[in-house]
Order: C-alpha cells, then structure tokens, then sequence
C-alpha cells in the first residue's frame, strides 16, 4: 500500500504543481475556476483514453509512438504555457494595478484561459495516464488486493494535491502586484523544463543527437531521485546529468518565450539589443557544437 | 517576431548537423517474474546503443534510469526499443517505475 501511495504520489505531484502555479498566475481572472477544472477532468479522461491505448502508441512510428507522444504533449503544454506568459505581458501590470486600486473583483476575464486549461490537462493526462497503467498492474497483480491499492492510490493523490495546494497558497500570499512578475517567471522556467524534457524523449527515440550525454553531473549535490530533487525537475527542469540538447532546447525555450515578451512589452528591439540576442544564439551554437563529441576521457562514477 | 522565430529556426538546424556514428548490435533484456534478465549488461563506450526490452509479465513496466534521463512505459507482453548514449565508461543504474525493487544496471566500457 505504501509503495502504491509513494508512486501516486511521485506522478500526481508534477501535475498539482503545475495546476497550483497556472491558478495562481490566473488569479483574480474571472472563471478560472471552470476552465482550470475543465483541463483537469478533460486531462483525467485523456489519461484513461492514453493508458488504454498504450500499446498501440508504443507500437506507432517504428517502436517510437511513446516518445513522440510525449514529447508532443510536453511542446505544446510550452506553446499554451508561453502563450499564457506573452499574453499576460501586456495586461498583467494593468490587472495589477486595477487591482490594488479597486479590488481584485474589478478585473474583467479577458484572458483567453483555453490555454492555461490545456496546459494543465497535457500536464494531468500525461502523469494521468502512467497512474492508470501502474494502477491496472497492481490491480491485476495477485498480491495486494484491490483494498489496499485503492487506499494507497487514495493517499497519494491526496499528498499530491495538498502539495499542489502549498505551491498554490505560498504564491498567493505574494502582494498582488508582484505576484504576476513572480509566476510569469515561474511559468518560463516550467515550459523551457518541458522543452527540455521533451528533447530528452526524442533523444530516447533517437530522433535528436544527444550533443554530449553528460553535459555535467551534479547528483552529488542533489539527486534527482530525492524529492526536493523531482520537485525542482518539475519547476525548473533541474536535471542532475544532462544531455547537450537539453539545454539548448531549455535555452532556446527562454529565449524565444522571453524575448517574445519582451517585444509584446517593449515594441521593436534597438540594433543593439538585436546584436546581443544574435550573440547569445551564437555562444549557444558554439556549446552545443563543443559539446557534440563524447568524451571518453571523463568517467562517469 | 518573425525575425525571432527565423533566428531560432537557424539555430535549431544548426545544432542538428551534428549527426552520431553508426550503432552496435541492439541488447536484449527481459522482465520475468518482476525481474530485469540479464539485470546487468556491458554496452561500449562511446556508442550509440539500442536496448530492446520485452516485458514477459501481464502487467505493465516502465524502464527508467534518472543517470541516462530515459523513461518507456512497456505493456504486458510488449517489447519496447530505446536508445542510449554515447555514454562515458562507468555504471548507470536503471529500475522499473511500476515496481522500484526490480532494479538493473548498464556497465558503460
């Protein structure tokens, strides 16, 4: 029962994190409630949808169907979580500030909220689908017993929403107008962690060089098999030994999503921003090549 | 806007022209019985290395391994291919998501 409460708990975590950061980033939008909600049961009957077709996914696109699946989740949860973050870079400051002056009810929900919706039902259908599989197993398994499991299943999605829940009520308690600053970052880390999860996918199906397996090794300081570790790899998409694609994927999620932002903010960049943009996607290009050959010097403990 | 999106275009064709070496042969592991056979297996440095693992039980299994970053869910009587690597000479644990205990590992030469 235990080990079924630690899994549950394991998969529905990353989902309630996400759901608890997208409320709070939608905070005080009229509605978001439903369309939250919305995202999470549309989410949780995808998962079923997914775990029974398992089979015919792994088997799809020569052997590869699962990678590609994922990682076309993960892009477009990127695409609606920058979506979110672009378009919240033109109202939010004034969200803010009709807010503080007026009270939060004045808001008016003009937010197009299908995209923070699908992103938190990409989220929940994807660890959805894995607690439907592993659920059936144990199920179907002689040991156990169906008591047990649904006891233990209970507990790990109550322990994973109660943490979704922290995320959600520690942000909140953030003064309303820093709040939007706060979770706009929150978000772009969120989405470049996916972006680099996803390359991480096509890496497995080999459909992407690795650019360097390692490109270092920091699971000395924090492993990702703790749980501040999956906590952070969730947030941030701290990944203790990454592959070089992975961080140009994470990278280049920053750059695009962020300077996107900045243009929706800012108008048309000056000939000196432009440069340094240029010269931060050359460094980028230049690391990945560096990166690309294995080194068979390095031995990995 | 559009001008971001041809530079990243560029830079994302840029970074794949870098293509790896052909593979070795693939390596086969079985589960059994909530088991990984061979639970060990040596692979060369250096290589890109297909693992094929059938999953022999009537419940599903997920292969993962947070040193190689790689995650596949196998269904009951499935078999499942991967790839990983080139990886640097050492060892690189790998387990059953669906089952922590079953536990297997990658000897990297």
């Amino acid at each position: 029962m235990l080990a079924t409460a630690i899994i549950v708990f394991r998969e529905v975590l990353e989902a309630a994190l996400i759901v608890g950061i997208v409320m709070a980033a939608s905070r005080g939008i009229r509605g978001r409630s439903a369309w939250v909600v919305g995202g999470i049961v549309g989410g949780g009957l995808g998962a079923v949808v997914v775990a029974a077709f398992a089979g015919t996914i792994a088997g799809a696109a020569a052997g590869m169907g699962q990678e590609v699946f994922n990682a076309a989740v993960l892009f477009a949860a990127v695409g609606m979580l920058g979506w979110h973050n672009i378009w919240m870079t033109r109202h939010g400051r004034e969200m803010a500030g009709a807010a503080t002056r007026l009270g939060a009810a004045v808001r008016a929900g003009r937010e197009p909220l299908w995209a923070l919706s699908f992103a938190v039902g990409l989220a929940v259908l994807r660890e959805g689908s894995e607690i439907v599989l592993f659920l059936y197993g144990i199920a179907a398994a002689e040991d156990g017993g169906a008591g047990a499991m649904a006891l233990g299943g209970a507990f790990g999605l109550a322990a994973g929403v109660a943490a979704g829940a922290g995320m959600y009520f520690g942000l909140v308690s953030i003064p309303l107008r820093h709040l939007f600053a706060v979770t706009s970052w929150l978000v772009l880390l969120l989405a470049a962690g996916m972006a680099s999860q996803a390359a991480a996918f096509l890496l497995q199906a080999d459909l992407l060089p690795a650019l360097g397996d390692t490109l270092w090794d920091t699971s000395f300081l924090l492993n990702e098999k703790s749980i501040v570790g999956r906590v952070l790899h969730t947030l941030v998409g701290y990944t203790a030994q990454p592959a070089g694609i992975q961080l140009v994927f994470y990278l280049a999620t920053l750059l695009v999503i962020g300077s996107l932002m900045w243009l929706v903010n800012r108008g048309a960049p000056t000939a000196l921003q432009l440069i340094a943009y240029l010269a931060t996607l050359a460094v980028m290009a230049i690391l990945a090549r560096i990166a690309s050959p294995p080194r068979p010097a390095r031995v990995a403990a | 806007m559009m001008r971001s999106l041809a530079l990243a275009a560029v830079f994302v064709v840029a970074a794949f022209g870098s293509v790896q070496a052909a593979d070795p042969a693939p390596v086969s592991i079985t589960i059994k019985d909530r088991q990984f056979v061979p639970a060990e297996v040596t692979v060369p440095a250096g290589a890109k290395v297909e693992l094929q693992i059938r999953n022999e039980q009537t419940t599903a299994a997920e292969f993962e391994s947070h040193q190689m970053r790689r995650e596949k869910v196998i269904p009951p009587g499935g078999t499942v291919s991967l790839f990983i690597g080139p990886l640097n000479p050492g060892r690189y644990e790998f387990f059953d998501d669906f089952n922590p205990k079953n536990r297997g590992v990658v000897v990297v030469k």
